[in-house]
């Protein structure tokens, strides 16, 4: 149930999690647990694009810590945070099964892949 | 269809035979887009649409399109394979439309390679075949022998295939490309042929050891689970690795947890799971990579398994490959081949700057300088100079990187996939960030890399479950061989 949530709204509030307390008898505690615990799920809501940077081993190595910065840099946010126009929310994720690509920067769902400190402008130009 | 006996696999399988094999008549050409995830995020879909579009508007009928899983070279996707009947394989590498269109027009059609996009000339799965023929196969012309035989780079010719003998060779959604390969006839021997037993025996005499990091004995996992008296019992598939779940989920009370659709937390691991694991039940967790070797070594025996690898440990171990190497990608080794053989000739070492160091099992394992590099890689070498075979995660660290800001990297992982559940882990990791922020920064002082020290040590020796026992390992083993680099930071 929390899975479809998650798919249906993009994240799952507080509040959601107060109603499904209600509704199933399961105990509010132990909901909270299972999303905050899940890296899956999320409590905030999401901007327009969403831009996942990968820092799992094989990109972190490869450079996905110099993307990142470059990113927080050019965004002006920090890892974790939207953009104050609701254009980009920013997070970090470890590791798309592409580590073969890395670094991998992933938007909207699409993998740029081997991606160099002077492709990341280009790439975020192409969402507004 | 239902098989019923091995007649009816067997049909099957010669059924698939015949309509893969390339003929005179109906299929003199095939294509095959090798789609593992690197591949498609590289672009392969496109790549395979555009060979669907032009083979359509050919309007040739002997040209067949396959696709296949991952071939294990992920830095070479998108790859492609060209047959034609009769003649040599040829893989292409980076393939995009373009040069699909190329290569459909100039290859497929006119019968010439594209030498200046090709790989190498064969396949894997008749490496053994070409080796003993010379690096040809009877019967196939060889079109460009200036394009290097697949048998002849080392990337490939070092390796042994046993869990990954079908890759780049089946599609994984297509059950009957398993079944042409042999698949379920180990099910079937088991299940007819053999008692649980003679099964157990089997494995126990095969020597092979969990390949999920412990190294435990399969065998003797499955004969303790096979004692207790139950009407239920339960195999679980380890496979979280990679898994962008929670990193503590892949130990197995943990994952027991989660399966029981609970928080992924540990526990003591008294009572064993082989006696009360999911929902009570006597439990065998195997990791994913153990359970893929089961099937071969029922088929052709505990002798043919012990042969490969070493004394102690038999068989092969998967590595995840990565770093400063050219060649990214999964490889499968004999147990007891050497760190240098993998690093130097397998993966080859980026151009620019020197490998200086290795960092293997991941985070729970531990960095080793290239004076250790002729250590074979196997469960009690590896142990014994603090690291650890894992499940097989290989990164190649090149002299200009640190190893510290390497330790950092782990801990802070560890730390963020603390359960919480016992204090020695989740305070102790997260001071040892701390700690290491401030040395990073250029801030800490030799007194800093001590508290370190013992602050790794405590943690090791007091943690509830392995996360915590290891989070140290990349603290301590490049403390023990890269202290130099923490103390020239340090103040
Ligand atoms: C923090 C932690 C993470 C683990 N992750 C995995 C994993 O991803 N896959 C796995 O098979 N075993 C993992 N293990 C080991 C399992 O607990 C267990 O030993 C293993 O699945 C047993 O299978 P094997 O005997 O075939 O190796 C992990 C252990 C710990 C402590
Ligand atoms: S050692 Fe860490 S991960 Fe393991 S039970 Fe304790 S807090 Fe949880
Ligand atoms: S570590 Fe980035 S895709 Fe695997």
């Amino acid at each position: 149930m929390l899975e479809e949530i998650q798919q249906l709204l993009g994240f799952v509030p507080v509040e959601v999690q107060e109603r499904i307390a209600q509704k199933t008898g399961i105990n509010e505690n132990d909901i909270y647990g299972v999303v905050s615990f899940y890296s899956y799920f999320t409590m905030q809501p999401r901007a327009r694009h969403r831009i996942q940077i990968c820092l799992g081993t094989a990109c972190y190595v490869k450079g996905g810590k110099e993307i990142a910065e470059k990113i927080e840099s050019t965004l002006q946010i920090k890892l974790g945070e939207n953009t104050p126009d609701g254009r980009f929310t920013y997070e970090e994720a470890r590791c798309f099964g592409t580590c073969g690509l890395a670094p991998v920067l992933v938007v909207d769902g699409t993998v740029y892949g081997k991606v160099k400190l002077e492709d990341v402008d280009e790439i975020l130009s192409r969402y507004e | 269809m239902v098989v019923k006996d091995l007649e009816g696999l067997k049909k099957i399988k010669n059924q698939t035979l015949e309509i893969q094999s390339l003929d005179d008549t109906k299929n003199r050409k095939r294509i095959t887009v090798h789609m593992g995830t690197c591949g498609i995020a590289s672009g392969a879909q496109d790549v395979l649409n555009t060979f669907k579009k032009l083979v359509r508007e050919s309007k040739e009928k002997d040209i067949k399109i396959e696709t296949t899983g991952c071939m294990g070279i992920c830095s070479k996707e998108p790859l492609v394979t060209v047959e034609i009947i009769n003649q040599e394989p040829i893989i292409y590498e980076y393939v995009n439309n373009e040069k699909a269109m190329e290569i459909f027009n100039t290859h497929i059609q006119e019968g010439k390679v594209l030498s200046k996009y090709a790989f190498v000339r064969g396949k894997e799965s008749e490496i053994e075949e070409r080796v003993q023929n010379n690096g040809a196969i009877k019967g196939q012309e060889v079109l460009d022998d200036s394009i290097k035989g697949i048998e002849e780079i080392p990337f490939f010719n070092l390796q042994k295939r046993i869990v990954m003998r079908n890759r780049g060779a089946i599609d994984p959604f297509k059950i009957n490309d398993y079944i042409a390969r042999d698949g379920y006839e180990a099910a079937y021997k088991a299940l007819k042929e053999m008692d649980s037993k003679k099964i157990i025996q089997t494995i126990l005499d095969s020597g092979l050891r969990g390949r999920g990091g412990a190294g435990f004995p399969t065998g003797l996992k499955w004969k303790f689970a096979s004692q207790p008296q139950s009407e239920e019992k339960y195999i679980i598939c380890n496979a979280d690795e990679g898994d962008p779940g929670a990193f503590v989920c892949g130990e197995e009370t943990a994952l027991i947890h989660s399966i029981q659709g609970q928080r992924g937390n540990p526990r003591l691991k008294i009572p064993y799971p082989a006696e009360k694991g999911l929902f009570n039940k006597p439990t065998v967790i195997d990791n994913v990579e153990t359970l893929a070797n089961i099937a071969p070594i029922i088929l052709k025996g505990s002798d043919w398994f012990t042969k490969i690898g070493t004394d102690k440990s038999k068989g092969t171990k998967v590595f995840s490959i990565t770093g400063d190497i050219v060649n990214v990608g999964c490889i499968e080794v004999p147990i007891g081949t050497s760190i240098q053989t993998v690093i130097e000739d397998i993966a080859s070492p980026m151009e620019g700057a020197k490998i200086k160091a290795v960092q293997l099992g991941g985070p729970s394992g531990g960095c080793l300088p290239v004076q250790y590099f002729d250590t074979p890689l196997d469960y009690e070498p590896l142990k014994d100079l603090g690291t650890i075979m894992g499940s097989g995660g290989m990164i190649a660290i090149n002299e200009k990187k640190s190893a510290v800001d390497i330790a950092r990297f782990f801990v802070r992982f560890c730390a963020s996939e603390s359960c919480g559940k016992c204090l020695p882990c989740r305070e102790g990791t997260r001071q040892m960030v701390n700690i290491l922020d401030k040395i990073c920064s250029g801030n800490g002082t030799t007194e800093d890399i001590n508290k370190l020290e013992d602050l790794a040590l405590v943690v090791k020796k007091t943690s509830l479950c392995g996360l915590g026992k290891t989070a140290s390992n990349p603290v301590l083993s490049t403390l023990q061989y890269f202290r130099n680099e923490y103390e020239a930071i340090v103040q």
